[in-house]
Formats: structure tokens, sequence, C-alpha cells
């Protein structure tokens, strides 16, 4: 499983030389040779506030995945959309894999995904308001990270909830094209 | 003196319709009618902070916080949750903007009544 901050790593080449190997390293170990020698301390005030951020966000990817979930299985999608809620879904679920990663490399405890999930399944009566649906979600996250990129301590971490941020942002404008609406409706995102 | 009670009174009264599109920032993790990662928002006025029906994702410093949801509370808390209540799972940097805040508010005013069970 990658790490969290390993995304923000500038060592492509580094990174692809670990390569599988530095799954079975200790976190602190991935950490020091990420040159990350602050995320190898894992303790602090700062540490466990961080852990918090990336708990909100991993519980919200695991809800985001529930909700493709649902879409995927709605037989509302035809084959190309459905394809694409697929794909959409298999990133968060990386964003998950690297978000729960990272926390308990901090010290910290992941969050599970709930065995439940409501959403409003009874307003889902075609394919538009699936992709509507997912566009709300997927605006509300771009919005979730935007709100947590300068709450972090640790920079990196900023660094790659931005990242993150722009695949939700990109999730978001596909989805709205899908929908025949602009997909980049103005210049800033809030 | 007379504007600035005009733009207190301006930011009291807030646009619910406004307030809509503030709201469309909250989706990842809240919605009006379902418990999400955060709590519902239905039901939101008068209640004590930490104690939706049904949700047990509260922080603990939420749950002693002792807060009650009003416009007041909320206006503080929107603006910075992690200051007004440090410890929250509320990870979130806050509307900074009051006009924003009181759109918002003024949304969930008008949307927040929860549908008879």
């Amino acid at each position: 499983m990658t790490s969290f901050f390993q995304l923000t790593s500038p060592a492509v080449a580094r990174r692809a030389f670990l390569g599988k190997s530095a799954l079975v390293l200790s976190g602190s170990a991935v950490a020091l040779l990420a040159g990350r020698d602050v995320l190898a301390a894992k303790s602090g005030k700062s540490t466990a506030a961080d852990v918090r951020i990336l708990n909100t966000a991993l519980g919200a990817e695991l809800e985001a995945i529930a909700a493709y979930q649902v879409g995927a299985e709605s037989g509302l999608l035809e084959k190309p959309v459905l394809a694409l809620a697929v794909q959409f879904q298999g990133h968060h679920k990386e964003h998950a894999d690297v978000l729960a990663s990272t926390i308990e490399k901090l010290g910290g405890k992941a969050v599970a995904a709930k065995s439940k999930y409501q959403f409003p399944v009874e307003s889902l009566k075609n394919q538009a308001d699936v992709l509507r649906f997912a566009a709300g979600l997927e605006k509300g996250a771009v919005s979730a990270y935007l709100g947590a990129v300068p709450l972090f301590a640790n920079r990196d971490l900023s660094k790659a909830a931005a990242s993150i941020l722009g695949d939700e942002a990109m999730h978001w404008a596909v989805l709205r094209n899908a929908l025949g609406e602009n997909p980049v409706p103005s210049a800033f995102v809030a | 003196m007379l504007e600035g009670a005009l733009l207190l009174a301006a930011l009291a009264a807030g646009d619910a319709k406004a307030g809509e599109a503030v709201y469309s920032r909250c989706l990842a993790c809240h919605s009006l009618a379902y418990h999400r990662t955060g709590p519902k928002h239905c039901g939101l006025f008068g209640r004590r902070a930490g104690d939706a029906p049904g949700f047990e994702e509260y922080s603990a410093a939420m749950k002693r916080s002792k807060l009650v949801w009003n416009e007041k509370t909320l206006d503080r808390f929107l603006e910075n949750p992690m200051k007004a209540v440090p410890g929250t799972t509320m990870t979130y940097a806050g509307v900074q903007d009051a006009k924003e805040r009181a759109d918002l508010i003024a949304y969930l005013k008008q949307e927040g009544k929860c549908p008879a069970s």
C-alpha cells in the first residue's frame, strides 16, 4: 500500500527503485527514506490534529466509494458512463488506501467504512439523477479538501491533499460535462 | 454607524438561495436528510451540539462543547470550526466570508425542518 506522503515525493525514480519493497517497510522507515523525518516522529499535538484531518477525509472517501457502488449497481448507467463511474470509484479507493496507510504510519487509527450508508436512492430515477448526485458529492469533496489543505501542520500532507483535490475537481468537471453542463463553471473553486 | 447597522442587519437576514450554493461545499460530508460522514442538518436549530439522534461519530470535543445551535453559535463555528471546537472532526478551514455564512445559515434555517416520520 502506498502511503499518502509518498505521493509528495519528487523522487519518482527513487520511488520506482523502491518499488514493492517499500510496501513492507515500517511507516517510520518510509518517512525517513522519503526524506520526511518529521513524519517519522509521529507524535505531538500537531500530528494528532493532522491525523484527525486525514481521518475525516478518509471517512468521506469511504462514503464516496459506497455512493459510486450504489450508482454502479443502479442499472441506470449506460455502459461508457458506468465505466467512468467505476474508474472514479477506483480513484476514491486509491485515496482511501493512502489515507488509511498514512494515518497508521502517523500512529493513528484509521476509521473503518460504516456498515451501512444512506443515500437518496428514491430520487435516483435515471442516469442524469445519478450523475447529478455524484457531481454534488465530487463538488463537496473539492470544497472539503480545499478546506483541509491549509490546516495540516505538515505541509507535505497539504501538498498531497491538494493532489487529491485536483483529482476530485476533474471528476466533478467530467460529471458536469456528461450532464451537458459547463464543465468548468468558474475560474476558482470554493 | 448607521451604515454598519444596516450591514449587520443584511448579514443577519441572509439569503437562503445564495446559501444553497454555499451549502454545496458541505455535500462531501453532510446532507439535510441523512446522516453521512457528518450528521444531518435537518432539525439543527435548537439542537445541542453532538446530539443528533442516530449519529454516533461525534468527537468527544463536540459532545462536551455544550453548544446549542442557533444563528450565533453557527456563525462562530462555521467561521473556524477547529478554533470554535478544538478537537472537532469537522476539519475544515471554515467559511471566512460573513455574508456567505449568513446566507448558509439562512439556507439551513429554511431547509432545516426534518420531514415528519
